[in-house]
């Protein structure tokens, strides 16, 4: 007999922490993008991603609004929010 | 999606340097990559049943142990002829590295394991609470070196851990910063294509501990690196063979980002002592850019 | 093949017939020579086996965890002072459902320091969810570590097992052994397939947190995989008969206890003096015996009722003792009858041999007289000249 004892790889996907937001969530303008992707690189959550310049997006499931992403891109092409308004 | 070797729904902090230096980490490892976690922040925000951020084999004993541990799944490895071509990390953080877990890393280093350590430098016990640990930084708050009427919080200056490693006798000891991402993650690979002991201690901000905004993560380590204070260096077989040169910023540009360092701004006295502390990092590893010549 | 030799050799033997890929241990007497062994058996190219020499006995047990998690058979050896020290790692590997196999060469606990035997070492960490196996002579000693391996790593089991062998008693004691070829140990022994493992080809994590939520659970499965073995142990000491020609009942053994009187009841090495004196008795036409308990955890109380049910007065000699409480094993098996129609008219609790004091045949002729009508708990071989009111 076993208890709870091995966990399924990934399985912290079902969690979706992009409920944890209440103040503000980043817009991606993808107006000025250079696809640096910094943004892509910073995010603790690893919830940010994109192809080539202007298709840099993320997971609003996930995202936690932490405000990395907008403080280092090179062309303030990131804005924080406030969490009820649209994208 | 991304493919991350570290997947979210982790429950770190927002911006938590430590869950990004985590991905960032097995990432340049790669998938052929075996972990052994001390207990701590990293570990229990990432592990916590049924959910696990981690897409590599991973395993968690104790706080001090993931050294010993991670020795053992080498030996296993080695036994079964599967060592080469995998990546053995055994990571944890300030305290289960410098302090609880100093034991087993010595003798994991003393023993030539093929193994890499990656020590999350936070500068506290944070997962319990921000109690002091072996790293935190002259005069910083934390909740058992507190400030008050009669202390300006941690009177200790930060255990050289890095010297520590190399003077194992190992083939490479680096820091690192989440401030400088590629950097980071050049230096992980490196080490893990050297055969033996290898250290890298990575400074990463801890905005609930630090007492900053979670949007400012890289903006402070940043500050860390350009002051002097977390000098950022390679030693390979003992030599320094490389450092980020700077130009240095007075400590006050750093120590005023955080709330743990908050009592010093009004107290040019023990300013000095801090500044003493970076000058003597800048001197020691050569990090200042040298001045163009005169032609 | 019968061999002449000390006992912590028997047991390196025995571990090398296992072919344990990973080896990692520290010193403690009276462990040292097990390890020495093996080390010798390595450098020789006899055991192909990666010897990890650790800086401490938790980085031993650490380096078998890891190493056990990563499919590889391991093996490990402490005593005293060794078994507390790697005591949080010992219980995390049951927790973590590990089959590692260690050898504990029982050894008093300090303070005071002493490198002598008694059995509080190994009862101290009762609780941990180990099995426990307590041998009484060094052929049981070798019999011991075979079965451990086939029973922790059986896929209905997936627990570590804990042999026992009196330090220096029975590993400095040397003594004919029937040494198993290998042959017959490959027979009996299959190689070790891991139910879960860290291999990068199925990534998987293991040791989570486990919350309110979900940690009790895990303690009620190791508590119900322990009343598994009780059966699953006599089936496996069955299946060792058949290669290796010895039979142990696996639990226990009975020993003249039949139409007993008076039975002692005891753990490891005592049970041989016991028997001595048992068969010297007998021959005076005294009604007694022994019941030795080999698989100490998990607990037979079944078997210990049926055996002592009839019997009206047994004495349960423990070489450990709960200081503010009951010596561990007269409670525990006090307990079985507890609330029971038949069970024993007295149950007596003896304490011996601690810090290696040496029970004689003397002092168990003693315990046996000690078994009348009036319950006794006592400390045997006391000696009064040394216990003061005053600490000079």
């Amino acid at each position: 007999m076993f208890g709870p004892l091995v966990v399924k790889s990934g399985s912290s996907k079902k969690n979706k922490t992009g409920s944890w937001r209440v103040e503000l969530k980043p817009k991606f303008l993808q107006k000025d993008c250079i696809g640096c992707k910094l943004c892509v690189l910073v995010c603790p959550e690893g919830c940010v991603e994109g192809a080539e310049k202007n298709t840099y997006h993320c997971d609003y499931s996930y995202c936690k609004g932490c405000g990395d992403c907008a403080l280092i891109c090179p062309k303030k092409d990131i804005l924080m929010i406030k969490e009820g308004e649209k994208e | 999606m991304n493919k991350f070797l570290f997947a979210p729904g982790h429950t770190a902090c927002a911006g938590c340097g430590q869950s990004l230096a985590a991905r960032l980490v097995i990432d340049a490892s790669g998938p052929n990559t075996i972990v052994a976690n001390n207990t701590g922040c990293l570990e229990v925000f990432s592990t916590k049943y049924p959910e696990s951020a981690w897409e590599v084999p991973w395993i968690h004993s104790l706080f001090e142990n993931a050294s010993a541990v991670a020795s053992g799944v080498e030996a296993a490895l080695i036994y079964l002829g599967k060592k080469d071509g995998v990546n053995v990390i055994a990571q944890g953080g300030d305290g289960g590295t410098a302090d609880i877990g100093l034991q087993a890393l010595s003798g994991m280093l003393e023993r030539g394991h093929d193994i890499l350590y990656v020590c999350y430098d936070n500068e506290a016990y944070m997962n319990t609470g921000v109690q002091r640990s072996g790293l935190t930084p002259f005069s910083s708050n934390t909740s058992t070196s507190p400030i008050g009427s009669a202390s300006l919080g941690n009177i200790r200056p930060k255990k050289p851990m890095p010297e520590i490693a190399r003077a194992h006798g190992i083939p490479y000891v680096a820091t690192a910063s989440t401030a400088f991402i590629p950097d980071l993650q050049r230096k992980v690979k490196k080490a893990v294509s050297i055969k033996g002991p290898k250290y890298i201690q990575i400074h990463v901000p801890c905005p609930l501990g630090w007492r900053h905004d979670s949007s400012l993560t890289t903006q402070v380590a940043k500050l860390a690196v350009e002051t002097g204070l977390y000098p950022l260096f390679e030693y390979e077989n003992g030599a320094l063979s490389a450092q980020r040169k700077i130009k240095p910023l007075p400590v006050e540009e750093y120590l005023k980002t955080q709330g743990r360092f908050k009592h010093l701004l009004n107290n040019p006295e023990q300013v000095k002592l801090i500044q003493a502390i970076a000058d003597n990092n800048i001197a020691r590893y050569n990090l200042k850019i040298e001045a163009e010549n005169s032609a | 093949m019968k061999e002449f030799l000390e006992g912590s050799r028997a047991v390196a033997e025995a571990v090398k017939l296992c072919k344990p890929g990973v080896i990692s241990a520290y010193p403690i007497t009276p462990q040292t020579h097990i390890v020495e062994e093996l080390a010798q058996f390595v450098a020789d190219g006899a055991l192909n086996s990666q010897f990890v020499n650790v800086e401490s006995e938790h980085s031993a047990a650490s380096v078998v965890l890891g190493s056990t998690a990563t499919g590889v058979r391991s093996y490990t050896a402490t005593s005293s002072q060794g078994l507390f020290y790697m005591a949080e790692v010992v219980f995390n590997i049951a927790g973590m459902r590990l089959p590692v196999v260690m050898t504990c060469a029982n050894r008093a606990i300090s303070a005071p320091i002493n490198i002598w035997n008694d059995q509080q070492d190994s009862v101290s960490l009762r609780d941990a969810g180990w099995i426990q196996l307590y041998a009484e002579d060094n052929q049981e000693v070798v019999d011991l570590h075979l079965m451990a391996y086939r029973l922790g790593e059986d896929k209905s089991v997936m627990l570590p097992v804990m042999v026992c062998m009196d330090g220096f008693i029975l590993t400095h004691g040397i003594e004919t052994v029937d040494m198993p070829t290998q042959e017959q140990a490959d027979k009996f022994l299959p190689p070790y397939h891991a139910l879960y493992k860290l291999d990068v080809d199925n990534p998987m994590t293991l040791g989570p947190l486990a919350d309110p939520d979900y940690y009790i659970e895990t303690r009620y499965a190791i508590q119900e995989t322990h009343k598994h073995v009780l059966t699953l142990l006599p089936k496996i000491t069955a299946e060792f008969s058949k290669v290796f020609g010895r039979t142990y009942n696996g639990l226990i053994e009975e020993y003249r206890v039949k139409d007993a009187e008076r039975v002692i009841v005891a753990m490891g090495s005592v049970c041989g003096t016991v028997k001595d004196v048992v068969d010297e008795l007998r021959d005076k036409g005294k009604k007694v015996g022994l019941l030795k308990i080999v698989s100490y955890r998990p607990f037979p109380a079944q078997q210990i009722y049926e055996a002592l049910k009839a019997i009206p007065k047994v004495g349960v000699l423990d070489k450990a003792v709960s200081l503010g409480s009951f010596a561990p094993l007269s409670a525990e098996i006090k307990a079985v009858f507890f609330g029971k129609k038949k069970k024993p008219e007295v149950i007596s609790s003896f304490v011996a041999g601690l810090g290696g004091r040496d029970i004689t045949k003397n002092s168990v002729r003693e315990m046996f007289s000690m078994l009348t009508a009036k319950e006794r708990s006592e400390f045997i071989d006391l000696k009064p000249e040394l216990l003061k009111d005053t600490y000079e």
